[in-house]
């Protein structure tokens, strides 16, 4: 047992493998100890906040200000209000002036600037332009103008009892808050998803429910098979037959398509998290059994078997002492394999609406499935369906890392 | 043919039990649920109604429909007389539409797409594997591990990330549908592009997936043929290497038809589920619609229609495998 465990860690496939699992089951052991609180808690009112730092404007407004001077403030800030639009227009008034602007950059604020500073003229009349075009490109440049004169809001608090208002404060251009000097500061690294909760979070606990059922679907589904297979296997005969008969047609038969039916015969109130691991377990034991019973034949008549037969063993001790040790590698492999189709059975089940409630916990598949309901995918929310993509590949691809490890561990041919 | 007989017969008497078994199961899963069909059917439809006596009628209309009323075996063979005569039913998502139709138009999209794209990953992730095997070094490498992570990144992640990636940013092919929507199916040139231009990425995310897990399996049924015995008599003998790899990979082969045949239901699962990504108009949406409606007689009969699809392509590939195996032939002469 020491020396298998040596030999598999010696295995560097099964060691990276592991080691990202580990990492997986790490991470979602700690952040819940930075970032405490219910994973479907909606805190953002909008669908799909971007990932960042929020700052309360609230707040940043009373806290205290330092005023600093920084010489491209103007640029930044221009850069930040000027749409693709505007540069579009400013480039079309270059040409309709018939100004050179090749290699002009449009997404070059400073040159873009520069240029139109240096050539704006309100007073010009170019060929073909509507008077309320010219208005816009009027308007256009005392924007770009004022971004850089001295200017400043005014803060009105609102009595909401009398409606009220009174002026509290200014806030002038060259005001700064030190970020740790205001009260509320959200870090959403992973942004919101379409009901306002926090990804990140969400995520590591959808990650957790998810191998959870891909553990339970795996074990289900590696009893099922080991006891069919060592039942076939060992006892052969009309059992081996009977048990055969059923294995093959439920080979051919998709387990997809049982998946789809149970689930839906079971109904939305019916299906908790570990139901749907149970019913994904009973589909998939298929393949366990058929590897076991193949396992356990070419078993079956070794002189070490025939000679505990001999010596009047109970099935039952044979099974134990001299065939499960025999098999548990393949045993432990077709596991590995079990977890990692359950959880992209329960993937492919949410997201054809079969999945686990929704209102209970997350699980990868659900937020796959909310995220394309709310076309995060046509819409440019990389971050509400990226990461459970990358979460599903990585875990399966770490479990099929460690299993080919093993492979190779116990199959000396396959060895590099 | 002849000489087949005895292998075909076997085949087709377990094609038929096997169809058999799927139609039981197909009938009697839904059935077998405590919740009653008819009634959940009944309640979603009269939902916001105040009329008892209106949805008593409903029920009563709807379980005259399915004949849930009478005994469970009596529904069975109703079931069975009704899909012999090739009547699914009528659609409740989409009434009053025939289900016949829906699928009847919904299943060639799907065969159209999913054929070629599991054969021809098939075929790349086969080549690719045996190189691996064969070269095995630096190729191998860098292979595996990129075959390893490709096999597990679920198809509906990569439908959705070619989507993202060529029709959304890149927007150099449609975002969804199988056809232009503002076309009517026919045989014009612009049609047929409009197809072919849809057809791309579902069609690609679907051969990304199957390459890898392909050529895993090839790689070690190649890895293990290349150490066996007779290859090393042949090299002895002085046989080419190119005529040997020939034989080592017909026999390396073999297994990997096996495979197709037996993990075409899982493939064609995980295919039907990146058709929801693009919208394609095949058997995965309609199912996806069936289901968001509750839509219990489309359901029944796409589940119905993917199994036999399936038992058919096994059938097919058991088959072929009777004709690449010498091993199937010999068998006729005990």
């Amino acid at each position: 047992m020491k020396n298998t465990l040596k030999q598999v860690f010696h295995s560097g496939k099964f060691v990276a493998g592991f080691g990202i699992l580990v990492f997986i089951l790490l991470l979602m052991l700690i952040y819940p100890l930075f970032n405490p609180g219910n994973p479907l808690e909606r805190i953002g009112v909008g669908t799909f906040a971007a990932p960042g730092t929020y700052v309360s404007v609230y707040d940043s407004i009373s806290a205290e200000k330092e005023i600093l001077r920084l010489s491209d403030a103007d640029d930044k800030r221009l850069a930040q209000m000027m749409s693709m639009e505007d540069r579009v227009s400013m480039i079309a008034w270059f040409t309709a002036m018939d100004i050179d602007v090749t290699g002009l950059d449009m997404n070059d604020t400073d040159a873009l600037l520069e240029m139109w500073r240096a050539n704006y003229d309100d007073s010009a009349r170019p060929a073909g332009m509507t008077k309320s075009k010219r208005n816009f490109y009027a308007r256009l440049n005392n924007t770009i103008n004022d971004a850089s004169t001295a200017e400043a809001l005014s803060v009105t608090e609102v009595d909401l009892a009398t409606g009220e208002a009174t002026d509290v404060g200014q806030i002038g251009k060259t005001d700064y808050v030190n970020i740790n000097a205001v009260a509320n500061v959200k870090t959403l690294p992973l942004g919101t998803d379409n009901f306002g909760r926090d990804v990140l979070k969400e995520l590591v606990s959808a990650c957790g429910t998810s191998l959870m059922i891909g553990v339970i679907a795996g074990i289900v589904a590696t009893i099922i098979g080991l006891m069919l297979g060592l039942l076939a296997g060992y006892l052969g005969g009309v059992v081996d037959d009977i048990i055969m008969f059923v294995t093959n047609i439920f080979t051919v038969i998709p387990s997809f398509v049982l998946l789809i039916l149970i689930s839906y015969s079971l109904g939305q109130d019916q299906r908790g998290a570990s139901t749907v691991a149970v019913v994904i377990g009973l589909t998939s034991w298929v393949w366990t059994t058929r590897s076991v019973r193949s396992q356990v034949i070419s078993l079956r008549n070794r002189d070490h078997v025939n000679l505990s037969k001999l010596s009047g063993h109970s099935v039952m001790k044979i099974i134990m002492k001299d065939i499960l040790p025999y098999i548990a590698s393949y045993v432990v492999m077709a596991f590995i394999l079990q977890v990692s189709s359950g959880i992209l059975a329960e993937a492919q089940l949410s997201l054809l609406g079969l999945g686990p409630k929704t209102t209970e916990v997350p699980t990868l598949g659900l937020m796959m499935n909310w995220a394309m309901l709310y076309s995060a995918h046509l819409n440019g929310s990389w971050w509400a369906y990226f990461p459970v993509i990358l979460t599903i590949a990585l875990i399966s691809f770490s479990l099929n890392l460690m299993n080919t490890g093993l492979d190779q561990v116990f199959n000396p041919t396959l060895r590099d | 043919m002849k000489r087949y007989q005895k292998y075909f017969t076997k085949k087709i008497i377990w094609f038929i039990v096997t169809l058999i078994v799927a139609l039981i199961l197909n009938f009697i899963l839904p059935r077998l649920m405590p919740a009653d069909p008819v009634a959940a059917i009944t309640g979603k439809l009269v939902s916001g109604s105040t009329d008892a006596t209106a949805s008593a009628r409903i029920y009563e209309k709807y379980q005259e429909e399915f004949g849930t009323n009478k005994p469970m075996i009596e529904q069975f063979f109703i079931y069975i007389g009704n899909l012999l005569k090739g009547d699914m039913g009528t659609s409740f998502g989409q009434y009053p539409r025939k289900v016949n139709d829906i699928v009847g138009s919904a299943i060639w999209w799907t065969i159209g797409l999913q054929l070629p794209a599991i054969i021809v990953g098939w075929l790349i992730g086969n080549v690719l594997g045996a190189l691996a095997a064969y070269i095995r070094k630096g190729f191998d490498k860098v292979l595996m591990p990129l075959s390893l992570f490709f096999s597990s990144v679920p198809a509906f992640g990569m439908a959705v990330v070619l989507l993202v990636l060529f029709a959304v940013n890149l927007k150099i092919a449609p975002v969804s549908g199988g056809y232009g929507f503002d076309m009517i199916p026919n045989f014009s040139w612009a049609f047929v592009w409009s197809v072919i231009t849809h057809y791309q990425l579902p069609f690609w995310s679907i051969v990304l997936i199957s390459i890898g897990g392909q050529a895993i399996g090839m790689r070690s049924m190649s890895i293990y043929e290349l150490n066996a015995d007779y290859v090393k008599y042949a090299r002895f003998l002085g046989i080419k290497d190119r005529k040997i790899v020939g034989y080592v990979f017909r026999n390396a082969m073999l297994p990997q038809v096996t495979g197709l045949a037996l993990s075409i239901g899982t493939m064609i699962g995980g295919a039907l589920v990146a058709e929801i990504i693009f919208s394609y108009p095949g058997l995965g949406s309609v199912m996806y619609s069936a289901i968001t409606a509750a839509d219990y007689p489309l359901i029944s009969a796409t589940t119905l229609i993917i199994t036999i699809m399936v038992l058919i392509v096994t059938f097919v590939l058991d088959i072929i495998y009777a004709f690449i195996d010498p091993r199937v032939k010999a068998a006729q002469f005990d």
